[in-house]
């Protein structure tokens, strides 16, 4: 079935996209930047205002939809990939972004997740990971990492973390990728290129909760060091990263590890792992960087592939019932089968 | 020898043998052809919740139950007066409800040693007394479809299989049934495999041919048509009917469907058939569990679908969070609940009428839910249609109980006019009218809000499960606001009622007892009403249909009775809110066998009552 392209009629502006209602997160809270990030870049997305959704749970993140002056549901704890799911097969059309976090997503709504991205619905998924229980005051959350102390656990918590991205790829997802609160750049990169992608784009962002977890991400985003710890990744190029650009990723048979290139040592560029956004397997390794102190955190696209979508092969069917029963007559069907007649 | 024919005006058969045996298929085929003859029927599967138990064993009967009538019938029997018995496990578990005197077909050739001993008989009940006070016609049945089959090559696994065509034939013999229905529909299941459909009719044939020359039957019974309201009829199961009553409003309402469920016995078959009706565009989902279920659902209703999920009892716990979402977001939603025997996993397969509280109760915080039930399998299809015009005017979730019974049995059912059906008008909020819109303005008279839908400019609003600012909608954490709030989205429930028809009392409108039953119950309670008023009895009845919110003229109503029975399958869930809101103390009768009542248990309970 063919779907209604509508464009804007207006240029938007961010403007056009903030709400009424007062921003009630915490000062210095690192969803301000989200929120920024995603009033900037809507505008520009060719789609006119009336076809975004956005949809949430249960969290600090949750509350986002009240700030966005579009079409917004907030959910219940855990499932706004399944209400989005809803939303989205009863209208494609629909430009349908998901705000959570890792708490909503990753843990009381880690089934919901993992089914939406091996459906590959097309929807946009913004995962706020701050590693920590915000809104019930700093509880560990699924992502902090093992022996994080906090109120719930005095003496260090006892699983060990999910890793969101090798997650997403173990579930099937199309699209995943990485930004952090304090790169506003590199996040609306990333937000475009969310929306770009046809299926679930699985997009998580390091954000920093001032209150609970303050500096969790600080190797990331400090300038003194956030070049030597993060690696930016670009599709086709060499996997290079430092303050100095002298560092990269070479892979010695399936273990990657940090070499230092340049004049005086042994490796150059050509011995670097080259980043592929369509190799699974690469996506995969870069996906297990995430809490090796050996290893920078990769931010960008991990991966991107094209996969048939749950709900374009769900307008198909229609199609197909349609051109093999007919269009669906009521009063044929209800008189279908075995018939008779009392007078 | 000639063979008599005699008239007879009503029948109850019982097929029962192993999972396997092909039971509930048998029974279904017998239906179909007896319900062209024009009678008037009502069916009863009871199947065991394991798909294949130990073959032989006591556990592993599959029954199907049918009750067919040359006059209008509300239940599908008591005691059977024939029992079909495929194997001694099967004569084991039915033997005591047969009809004294009763009709008894046997397959002899699975009587073996190994069998008797599974089915826990120390004798061979073929040869000793216990079969004397009945009827019992002994075939092995095994050996006779091996005679007809044996030119032909195919498995003798498979030559087995048709053991239940070979008696299902010797039943359309006994009740002078057509058998073209049914090999019109070998035809068609098995059209690939055409040896399998040459196998069953000849199963079939000579099943029939048995009858009418073997020297054991002398006798064979004629039921005359029914005298049925005219129309055009189909035979239809509950949960058949309940997706044609979901598709019915989303055409009348002009609104796309969405069913959201994930698969649990005895409400999946819904999803079954709904998944079949793509050409429709209805939008089925399968989805990962019981709450993706029903949010995917609410998130369809955001979105402007007609949406409903299905479910038993287990499920709408799962479910209940999500209900409060859906009544707080004030969002159409239709919610089916086919009961099955709880708690917990419960019984599976068998019906009850427990879940009455959950469905009215079963949330936290004051949210509430109309609840509407039905009362027999055809019902079911305007309970759904009815379910979705109010989800719709009222903007809120409704909740259709049926059950097991209803779901999986089946009746004649007259195919309504489809241009008879009243127009369904969502409740759209209409822009450019110079109206501001206000996601919680309200109707004045129904409480409603308005809807808007996204993809519509200059709507663009948001809701969810935080309390609303009346009016605006905005979040709102106001004391005075909540309470209102809390305080409208009551009266808008309670308003329902202005929509829910006045009660029926079938019998005498003032007298001695009344009997009030709600949902499935009906049908007893309707089979005991005919009984006790031949026998010249003070009794009546009255069915309820909305539960929540009551209709508005049952309190008056009960008034005018000096007895109250309320039999349901529960401890008195029923009779409870009627005590609280009516300051009354009902009588009741609660039986929580995972079956429904039998028509004696309810004349009993009235006869004590009357003394």
């Amino acid at each position: 079935m063919e779907k209604n392209i509508k464009v804007p009629t207006k240029q938007l502006t961010r403007m056009d996209f903030t709400s009424d209602q007062t921003v009630k997160w915490c000062p210095g809270c690192g969803d301000y930047s989200v929120l920024a990030q995603v009033q900037r870049v809507m505008p520009d997305l060719g789609i006119p205002k009336e076809n975004f959704v956005i949809v949430s749970g249960i969290g600090c993140s949750s509350r986002f939809p009240y700030y966005m002056n579009t079409y917004g549901f907030h959910g219940i704890h855990g499932r706004a990939s399944a209400i989005a799911t809803g939303m989205k097969l009863s209208n494609p059309d629909l430009s349908i972004w998901i705000v959570t976090g890792d708490g909503d997503s990753l843990s009381i709504g880690g089934n919901h997740f993992i089914h939406l991205l091996r459906r590959n619905i097309d929807v946009n998924m913004l995962l706020f990971n701050n590693r920590i229980y915000g809104l019930t005051k700093g509880q560990y959350s699924p992502t902090s990492p093992l022996g994080k102390v906090t109120k719930s656990t005095p003496m260090g918590s006892l699983d060990h973390p999910f890793n969101p991205p090798a997650l997403a790829l173990g579930a099937h997802a199309s699209f995943v990728a990485r930004t952090i609160d304090k790169e506003p750049k590199h996040m609306q990169e990333m937000i475009r290129r969310s929306h770009q992608h046809h299926g679930t784009s699985f997009l998580e962002i390091y954000q920093n909760c001032l209150i609970f977890n303050d500096g969790e991400f600080a190797s990331y985003t400090d300038k003194e060091v956030k070049h030597d710890n993060v690696l930016v990744l670009e599709h086709g190029q060499p996997m290079i990263f430092g303050k100095n650009r002298d560092k990269g990723i070479h892979l010695a048979g399936n273990r990657p590890r940090v070499v230092n290139i340049g004049s005086e040592g042994q490796w150059t560029v050509n011995d670097l792992l080259v980043h592929d956004e369509k190799d699974w397997i690469i996506a995969s390794i870069l996906s297990h960087f995430t809490y090796r102190e050996d290893l920078p955190t990769p931010v960008g696209v991990f991966y991107a592939v094209q996969q048939t979508v749950y709900e374009d092969l769900l307008l198909d069917q229609c199609q197909q019932a349609v051109e093999l029963k007919g269009a669906g007559d009521l009063h044929e069907l209800m008189n279908s089968g075995d018939t008779w007649i009392v007078k | 020898m000639a063979k008599k024919l005699k008239h007879i005006d009503d029948v109850t058969i019982r097929f029962a043998g192993d999972s396997g045996d092909g039971m509930q298929l048998t029974g279904d085929r017998f239906t179909s052809a007896t319900a062209i003859i024009g009678n008037d029927l009502s069916t009863l599967p009871d199947f065991p919740a394991e798909i294949r138990a130990p073959a032989g064993s006591l556990s592993g009967v599959s029954a199907f139950q049918l009750h067919f009538s040359s006059h209008e019938i509300f239940s599908p029997g008591d005691n059977p007066d024939v029992l079909i018995a495929m194997n001694p496990a099967a004569l084991k578990v039915h033997f005591d409800e047969l009809a004294r005197g009763g009709t008894i077909i046997i397959n002899t050739a699975s009587f073996t040693p190994k069998n008797l001993k599974l089915a826990k008989y120390d004798t061979n009940p073929l040869e000793d007394d216990t079969l004397k006070d009945f009827v019992v016609y002994p075939i092995d049945m095994s050996r006779l479809v091996k005679y007809v089959c044996e030119d032909m090559n195919i498995s003798p696994k498979m030559v087995e299989r048709t053991k239940n065509m070979f008696a299902l034939g010797v039943l359309y013999w006994m009740f002078n049934r057509p058998m073209d229905t049914t090999i019109k529909w070998l035809k068609e299941k098995f059209a690939k495999k055409p040896e399998i459909v040459e196998a069953n009719t000849r199963a079939l044939n000579a099943g029939f041919n048995y009858g009418s020359t073997a020297r054991i039957f002398t006798t064979n019974y004629k039921v005359n048509a029914a005298k049925l309201r005219p129309g055009t009829y189909r035979n239809i199961s509950g949960n058949y009917a309940t997706s044609l009553g979901l598709l019915a409003a989303a055409v009348k309402s002009g609104l796309p469907l969405f069913y959201g469920s994930y698969p649990i016995t005895p409400a999946t078959d819904i999803l079954h058939y709904l998944a079949e009706f793509r050409n429709f565009r209805v939008k089925t989902f399968q989805a990962e569990d019981e709450i993706a279920g029903v949010t995917s659902a609410i998130g369809a209703a955001f979105a402007g679908s007609l949406a409903a999920t299905g479910t038993s009892g287990p499920g709408l716990a799962l479910k209940g969070e999500a209900l409060g979402l859906a009544v707080i977001t004030e969002l159409p939603l239709v919610i089916v609940n086919v009961q099955r025997g709880g708690p917990s996993t419960g019984l599976p397969t068998k019906t009850e009428q427990a879940d009455l509280f959950q469905a009215i109760y079963g949330r936290n915080g004051e949210a509430p839910i109309p609840v509407i039930s039905a009362r027999s399998p055809g019902d079911c299809f305007y309970a759904a249609f009815e379910a979705a015009q109010v989800a719709l005017k009222y903007m809120t979730p409704v909740i259709l109980l049926t059950d097991g019974y209803v779901g999986n049995g089946s009746e004649p059912w007259i195919i309504p006019n489809i241009d008879e059906l009243p127009e369904i008008k969502p409740n759209f909020f209409k822009p450019g009218d110079g109206r501001e819109y206000l996601p919680y303005g309200r109707d004045e008279e129904s409480l409603s809000r308005e809807w808007a839908v996204p993809g519509t400019p200059g709507l663009e609003h948001r809701i969810g499960g935080l309390e609303k600012e009346d009016g605006s909608g905005a979040v709102s954490n106001d004391p005075d606001n909540h309470h209102k709030m809390v305080t409208l989205r009551a009266q808008k429930i309670a308003n329902v009622v202005n929509d829910v028809t006045p009660c029926r009392v079938i019998g005498e409108q003032s007298g001695e007892v009344l009997m009030l039953s709600w949902g499935s119950t009906r049908g007893a309670a309707r089979a005991a009403l005919q009984k006790l008023l031949k026998e010249g009895k003070s009794v009546s009845h009255l069915n309820l249909r909305w539960i929540n919110p009551l209709p508005a003229d049952l309190g008056e109503i009960l008034g005018r009775f000096k007895k109250i029975l309320i039999p349901e399958i529960n401890l008195g869930q029923l009779a409870q809110i009627i005590r609280a809101r009516y300051l009354i103390e009902p009588y009741q009768l609660n039986l929580v066998r995972g079956r429904p009542f039998l028509t004696s248990d309810i004349i009993n309970a009235v006869d004590k009552l009357i003394g």
